[in-house]
């Protein structure tokens, strides 16, 4: 990798390791004060989620008189009682019309996305660099404007508090940024792949299934990954569309809790229904963190 | 690269997306324009109005000019801040370290579990006036409790704080950019005797530039769309101190219905949104450094 410029041998290396020594020495010193900030930092931002899956098993009281995260003792009833809900649906109920939307939504993803991806990376037809234009365009088009007339578009087609509101328009490689993503990575397949399937006498649908998709296996994984994190964050979307209370999804039910309790101050509940609302996602990123980290690197996506 | 010949599979392949473009991004655009110049409550159809909705934001609507100038705020202290500590993070982390990835990975979560309206019920326990966590931290050094959902200033710095909070994403991207950057050009630079700070204003800072304008880009459209922290902590108040834009448009749209005015208003914010993004983009060539050097071949 490192390609050595034209200069004096003996030179360089003198200077190297003289500067080699000076480094060693400082190393120690800048990896001490590098430790210190970063643990210092990293307590910051761990520590309100700890405190919070301390709180879930507190008493009301101590919740607001104390520090600490540990609670003085474990407690699941905020747990069994915040998941029953004072309403009329449990939890369980809204964690299903998440998936509901889920589902659906993270297949349409993939298949729309790496197909659109395929024509892009792999084709050279008319008005491609428009269409490319027009497709790096929608990343930095503020969706806000948009708003009021998809509400419009659903309510004409009496789609309106329907799950189908919410992942319909994921069919249609509507997220810029997986198809962007996608783009990239295809065109990290060498080209000699499809060309040698072409002579094995493959069709261009064929390459994409059984050469190019298998190999496209870590990228496929970081886009569902975070079509999930983002469909399991949404509240907008819900919160415009889905107007009765059995089709709620967790996000809209957790804000519906917090409204109920601020009457009641079952503080606990709520925070323990949190926790839970937040479950899935932290399963999921532990369990694929490289995929993330991976996915956010090269391409820049948004979090 | 030769040139090929039309291969018109590759259309067929991106139908998907045409479609997509067409009815979900470039119909609503159109649409929302047209509709910024009704006056439309969706039970009667749409009346047109000519430029009032415009007229009466600007001149007559309190909300809307209070909510702008919010909205100013709210991005100007964000959006710099934000940057800063993914930077400022980022170098840190950017040393040959023990234990890198625990720590990458600590400040990467709040920011990918951020969006979840289980923070936001995170942040109002956290900044809670009577006994939030907080609050009896700052008491540790001293300092009186703040009622931080109950005064203008605070409020809104809250919403600030929990974005700051976030700023692993963007960390994350610094970081790459860090790591690719090659050695040899350090190596090189020693080599001339370059000290530390020139190494770092030379070197460094040039060929990060342009991933601080992508995330400065794409933070910025982001933080002008606030809508979740405004709506779910403080509810835009206490006295409209957090009413941010996103939340305006909200209300008039699908609180009140009034959809033609919520267009112009939409309309008005995607203007705003694109002077600055423009703002940026033309400064760019001033201070964003485009080489070939970090690419690492091909």
């Amino acid at each position: 990798m490192a390609e050595t410029m034209n200069m004096e041998p003996a030179l360089i290396e003198s200077r190297a390791r003289e500067q080699h020594k000076k480094l060693r020495r400082k190393h120690r010193i800048n990896a001490g004060i590098r430790y210190f900030i970063l643990i210092l930092g990293a307590i910051v931002m761990l520590y309100p989620m700890l405190w919070l899956i301390g709180a879930s098993f507190k008493t009301n009281s101590e919740i607001f008189t104390s520090i600490g995260i540990i609670p003085k003792r474990i407690d699941f009833t905020p747990y069994v009682k915040g998941w029953r809900t004072g309403t009329e649906y449990s939890f369980g109920t809204y964690f299903k019309n998440s998936f509901k939307i889920l589902i659906p939504k993270v297949i349409f993803t993939l298949i729309s996305c790496s197909l659109t991806a395929y024509g892009f990376a792999r084709f050279n037809f008319p008005f491609k660099k428009q269409f490319f234009a027009l497709l790096i365009s929608t990343l930095l088009l503020p969706q806000v404007v948009l708003r009021i007339p998809t509400y419009l578009l659903w309510k004409r087609f009496k789609l309106l508090d329907t799950h189908a509101s919410l992942f319909i328009s994921s069919a249609f490689a509507v997220d810029g940024f997986f198809v962007f993503m996608l783009i990239q990575f295809f065109r990290g397949i060498p080209r000699e792949l499809d060309e040698s399937a072409i002579v094995d006498g493959c069709n261009s649908f064929e390459i994409f299934l059984w050469i190019l998709l298998p190999l496209m296996k870590p990228a496929l994984v970081s886009v569902a990954l975070f079509q999930f994190m983002w469909t399991m964050n949404d509240f907008m979307g819900p919160l415009i569309y889905i107007s009765s209370v059995e089709k709620y999804p967790v996000s809209i039910a957790l804000k519906m809790s917090i409204d109920a309790t601020s009457g009641t101050f079952e503080w606990n509940q709520v925070i323990a229904m949190s926790i839970i609302a937040l479950l899935p996602s932290i399963i999921l990123f532990f369990s694929a963190q490289k995929y993330f980290i991976e996915g956010i690197a090269t391409t820049g996506i948004k979090g | 690269m030769n040139k090929r010949r039309f291969d018109y599979m590759g259309l067929l392949y991106i139908t998907p997306w045409i479609i997509g473009f067409l009815v979900f991004t470039l119909y609503p655009f159109v649409a929302s324009f047209i509709l910024s110049f009704t006056k439309y409550d969706i039970l009667s159809p749409p009346k047109f109005i000519g430029f009032r909705n415009y007229i009466k934001m600007f001149t007559k609507d309190k909300n809307f000019a209070n909510s702008l100038m919010v909205t100013f705020k709210y991005v100007v202290m964000t959006v710099p801040l934000k940057l800063i500590f993914a930077l400022l993070i980022a170098f840190v982390l950017n040393f040959n370290l023990r234990g890198i990835n625990f720590f990458r990975t600590a400040y990467y979560i709040p920011s990918i579990l951020g969006g979840n309206v289980a923070v936001a019920v995170l942040w109002r326990f956290l900044f809670s006036a009577s006994g939030g966590l907080v609050n009896q931290v700052i008491g540790l050094f001293g300092i009186d409790p703040v009622n931080w959902f109950g005064t203008p200033g605070p409020a809104l710095f809250s919403l600030t704080l929990l974005r700051i909070w976030q700023f692993g994403s963007a960390m994350v991207i610094f970081l790459a950019a860090l790591q690719d950057i090659p050695q040899d050009l350090y190596d090189a630079a020693a080599v001339d005797g370059a000290n530390k700070f020139t190494v770092f204003r030379k070197i460094t800072i040039p060929l990060l530039t342009p991933v601080i304008f992508f995330n400065f880009i794409m933070q910025l459209i982001q933080a002008f769309q606030e809508f979740n922290a405004p709506y779910l902590i403080t509810g835009g108040g206490p006295l409209k101190a957090t009413y941010l834009l996103p939340v305006y448009i909200y209300d008039q749209s699908f609180q009140y219905y009034n959809m033609g005015y919520g267009s112009a208003l939409s309309w008005v914010l995607f203007v705003i949104i694109m002077i600055f993004t423009l703002l940026v983009f033309k400064s760019s060539d001033y201070w964003v450094f485009y080489s070939d050097v970090g690419e690492g071949g091909k």
